[in-house]
């Protein structure tokens, strides 16, 4: 799921986009590195076709909804981790600037939740160590099952990150548990939809253009890689010890539920306007720096007519 | 297929403002890439219940849609279609926080709707500062100067083949999807092996695709580096104009103009 603008803190932003950063950095690095310039038209056209493909639905057996395929997981199974990661950027970023899905501040938390977990978690994690370089002489029920495995797992670990993150920028009042009750079995079904989608897709690959698979030369080194994740989950790790000081949100859930205050008491402070007078000067305040705006705006759009 | 017809739409049309030149399309992109970073982050540093001391900010999104010859109904159509996403997690606010906070001529307002309104008009605000760079710079010119901005080359490269080939993909997976339910009958709904089928075909198309394209480009001399159309030279109104925006972003974070401007009105009115 894209995360907003709106939701996010600028603390939390900055620390998600070092860490987007970090690792888009060491990514392009490791192409320019092994000399893999004719990846770049490749790694374009795939961006392409993950951004057409997200958005044909397809039906889930056994319910009445529709789901379409993230693309993390099977770029990086066609590309390898690194190329992968700096092509769902990619798609991520026009997504934010053409569509306004997801802002720019969120840009760099959604590329991690969305790029790092399958590129990183799901394919050099799970996929690939279950599997093996060469796909072509497991069994489809295998590659099927493995591939579903790790979808699941890395959209697991994305929804953790949403509530995370919400959670750690304190803009949403949702409570811990109960947005992390809601996510999680949403993004199970959704992991499933995702793993049976790749699933699919790279069996088709298998039997069309069994070419694709064979190529040894995928062999990439898990220490440095481990060490650009290990540095973001640091970073993660670092906001998330503010939080830890702070009172639990099983308590505040409670709390809540037993109808008392959320928040705490001495906001009448620091919000001054509580009597209609200081009401009115907020009204009369909010009106005049609309009308100014906007006849600022009509202004300009009018000189430029001229 | 108006998922398609719509998307496809998208991507051409806040590209096609920025051809038409104007004086925002002149400044270099760097000054308007960080200005519209300063603004985003001028945006959401405020707190959750701040609602008058952003009003101010809404000037940034106006000036430019102004300058830039962009229509305010295409934006605002944009705002509505991305609203979704804001609206689902912000509506938990007014039921949770149910703290009353503001009296309003009687009418007690809860924390949690003050805080709804202020992630309804961060969003807003931030998602309009980022359609609206697009549409006062290009997006090819947007990739230089990120690139000039320290953003390693590899994702610049593939910033630009994306938009490039996006409009291509996209046109093919509409006229496969338009055919496959032209055949289908009275099946609309696609199930796993269609649509395994349907996606393998469209990526096996584009992989022959880039194929082609790759062994054009090599034949073209292309040497992993994409050159914008204009060579960048920041001048003294690039400067002007990060240093107006900047100045004017931290003034409206420090001090909450509407209700200064109210306060005097309310004393000159009475």
């Amino acid at each position: 799921m894209h995360m907003a603008d709106a939701l996010i803190s600028p603390v939390v932003g900055a620390t998600l986009w070092v860490a987007a950063g970090t690792t888009l950095t060491y990514c392009s690095r490791t192409l320019r590195q092994d000399r893999q310039e004719r990846l770049v038209p490749l790694m374009g056209v795939l961006g392409a076709f993950v951004f057409a493909a997200q958005m044909i639905n397809f039906s889930i057996p056994a319910t009445g909804s529709s789901g379409h395929l993230g693309g993390g997981l099977l770029l990086a199974i066609l590309l390898g981790p690194p190329a992968a990661f700096v092509v769902i950027a990619s798609v991520l970023a026009v997504q934010a600037l053409f569509l306004g899905d997801g802002g720019l501040l969120a840009l760099g938390a959604n590329i991690c939740n969305l790029g790092l977990f399958p590129c990183f978690v799901g394919y050099l994690l799970i996929f690939r160590p279950l599997l093996g370089a060469n796909l072509l002489c497991r069994t489809s029920r295998r590659i099927s099952v493995v591939t579903v495995l790790a979808a699941i797992i890395s959209l697991q670990l994305g929804a953790f990150s949403v509530v995370m993150i919400t959670l750690l920028s304190g803009i949403s009042s949702l409570p811990f548990s109960g947005f992390l009750l809601l996510m999680q079995p949403i993004h199970l079904a959704i992991g499933l939809a995702e793993g049976l989608a790749t699933a699919a897709i790279v069996l088709f690959l298998q039997r069309a253009r069994p070419d694709l698979f064979s190529s040894a030369s995928r062999a990439t080194s898990i220490n440095p890689l481990l060490a650009a994740f290990g540095f973001a989950a640091a970073c993660i790790a670092g906001v998330g010890a503010w939080f830890a000081s702070t009172l639990p949100d099983g308590l505040e859930w409670s709390i809540a539920h037993a109808g008392g205050r959320v928040e705490p008491t001495n906001l009448a402070a620091a919000w001054p306007a509580v009597d209609a007078g200081t009401s009115l000067e907020g009204i009369l305040g909010a009106a005049a720096t609309l009308s100014l705006i906007l006849g600022f705006g009509f202004l300009l759009r009018l000189r430029h007519k001229s | 297929m108006s998922r398609f017809d719509d998307t496809l739409h998208d991507l051409h049309a806040l590209d096609s403002h920025a051809a038409r030149p104007n004086a925002l399309t002149r400044l270099d992109p760097r000054s308007k890439i960080l200005a519209t970073l300063f603004y985003i982050v001028a945006v959401v540093s405020f707190d959750r219940y701040a609602i008058l001391a952003l009003l101010p900010l809404a000037w940034y999104p106006v000036a430019l849609a102004a300058l830039g010859n962009v229509p305010p109904a295409a934006l605002g159509r944009k705002l509505l279609l991305a609203l979704p996403f804001a609206l689902m997690i912000g509506i938990f606010n007014p039921l949770l926080d149910t703290a009353p906070m503001v009296d309003l001529f009687g009418i007690s307002i809860s924390a949690g709707w003050v805080s709804f309104a202020s992630i309804l008009l961060r969003f807003a605000l931030t998602v309009s500062a980022a359609l609206l760079l697009v549409a006062t710079t290009g997006f090819d010119q947007v990739c230089v100067g990120l690139n000039r901005l320290g953003v390693p080359r590899a994702l610049t490269t593939q910033l630009h083949l994306l938009h490039r080939y996006a409009e291509v993909l996209a046109g093919e997976a509409a006229r496969m999807v338009t055919a496959r339910e032209l055949r289908a009958y009275a099946r609309r709904r696609l199930n796993l092996n269609v649509y395994a089928s349907l996606l393998g075909h469209l990526l096996l198309r584009a992989l022959e695709r880039a194929q082609r394209i790759h062994l054009a480009m090599l034949a073209r001399g292309f040497d992993d580096e994409v050159r914008g159309s204009q060579e960048l030279g920041w001048r003294r109104v690039d400067m002007a104009f990060l240093t107006i925006c900047a100045a004017s972003f931290i003034l409206a974070r420090s001090i909450d103009l509407p209700r200064a401007l109210g306060h005097i009105l309310l004393k000159a009115l009475s």
